[in-house]
């Protein structure tokens, strides 16, 4: 992948230093214009904790500079995602609170419209948003799996064995949206789409890379990736049967099929066998483990409501 | 073999989620309601309780639709 193209004044000169190597200017870099010169600034420096760009070294990769410019911007990040948070709930009774908390969520639903009334352009462009996340499925938990006691660590590795197609590269969820992709004409390689990706995806990328990367917030990790989990197979089901509707290829079909079944057994292993243990021996990270669980609902929201806008749907 | 002595170690083989799926480690063979074989394929398998699933044998989670509509 190369690198994106910048979005402002932040982003120009952080990209340039990335680029050229030249890094030592960064001190004194302009602050970013909005929100979204912002995000993908910080979208473009976790990436090179990813699969990283072909135009930059790879010894940027902890480039004291760099990693400056990106502490900044995730403790911004951070604060914004903390000041949206609602009351969380007592910590008595985990896994039923939990799953009531997310249930009692409303959102709006991109797959409802899919399901009914989305055209095959929409649906096109909402899999390319779905690009950035999808083709690297699951890898921003993988971060957390070091950070954590034997008894998580074996809870998180069972789940995220089966996100990797439980080593076949043929089943690995994200290597089954690259088969979908290619079936339905679209651009399957890594990072394609990275220019047209709306603020909200960027936000959502971001949150659990920043999760991901700071230990501190592995509870914060493990919530996001609970409530991503238990809020996936109903959803699921409805996009495949949108999907169907247009006449979708079976491999993208099969994408979100696999999600209705894996999914149900995902949030049970989140929410009991990783969450649930995680609290029973760290007690303290009750909150934060709702911090990401928010987070992932409140971001799925927040795009969601900007695609239905633009739909005018 | 699970556990090796420690209780907060336990690895069943079989955990009944309450209000939620039977969840099958390792290889089974389930025989549904029609007398079909669905062999388990993933680490672990999910197998539907509340009887709404749209995949059965498998849960497809709807058990939380039900549970939000009797509450």
């Amino acid at each position: 992948m190369l690198m994106p193209e910048s979005r402002g004044s932040l982003s120009e000169a952080v990209f340039r230093a990335m680029r050229t190597g030249e890094t030592s200017g960064l001190a004194e870099a302009p602050p970013s214009d909005t929100a979204e010169d912002a995000q993908v600034t910080l979208w473009a420096l976790y990436e090179q904790h990813y699969r990283g760009f072909e135009d930059v070294a790879g010894e940027l990769e902890w480039d004291p500079q760099l990693i400056g410019v990106r502490r900044g911007l995730e403790q911004e990040f951070e604060r914004t995602l903390r000041d949206r948070m609602p009351e969380v709930p007592e910590p008595d009774g985990f896994a039923e609170k939990f799953f009531d908390f997310v249930a009692d969520h409303d959102g709006p639903s991109l797959a409802a419209h899919v399901h009914r009334k989305a055209t095959e352009d929409q649906v096109h462009e909402l899999l390319r948003h779905r690009t950035i996340y999808h083709l690297k499925e699951a890898d921003h938990t993988t971060w957390v799996i070091p950070r954590l006691s034997d008894r998580v660590k074996a809870a998180v590795m069972e789940l995220q064995f089966d996100e990797y197609g439980g080593g076949d590269p043929n089943l690995l969820h994200a290597h089954l949206f690259v088969r979908g992709l290619q079936d339905s004409g679209l651009n399957p390689e890594y990072g394609a789409y990275i220019n047209e990706a709306p603020l909200e995806v960027l936000e959502e990328n971001n949150a659990m890379s920043l999760f991901g990367l700071n230990r501190r917030l592995r509870a914060a990790s493990l919530g996001f990736l609970a409530a991503f989990e238990a809020t996936s197979s109903a959803p699921s089901r409805l996009m495949a049967q949108g999907l169907k509707r247009l006449g979708f290829p079976e491999s993208m079909i099969e994408y979100y099929t696999e999600h209705v079944e894996a999914d149900a057994v995902h949030e049970q292993l989140a929410v009991r066998t990783i969450c649930g243990a995680l609290l029973e021996e760290e007690p303290e990270l009750h909150d934060d483990v709702y911090f990401g669980a928010f987070s992932a609902l409140d971001l799925a929201d927040r795009y969601a409501e900007r695609m239905l806008t633009r739909w005018a749907a | 073999m699970s556990g090796a002595g420690d209780p907060s170690l336990d690895h069943p083989d079989v955990v009944l989620c309450p209000g939620g799926p039977m969840l099958l480690r390792g290889d089974h063979v389930v025989e549904d309601e029609d007398g079909n074989e669905h062999r388990t394929w993933r680490p672990v398998s999910a197998v539907c309780r509340c009887g709404a699933s749209a995949v059965k044998p498998w849960c497809d989670g709807t058990h939380k639709v039900l549970r939000k509509r009797t509450t």
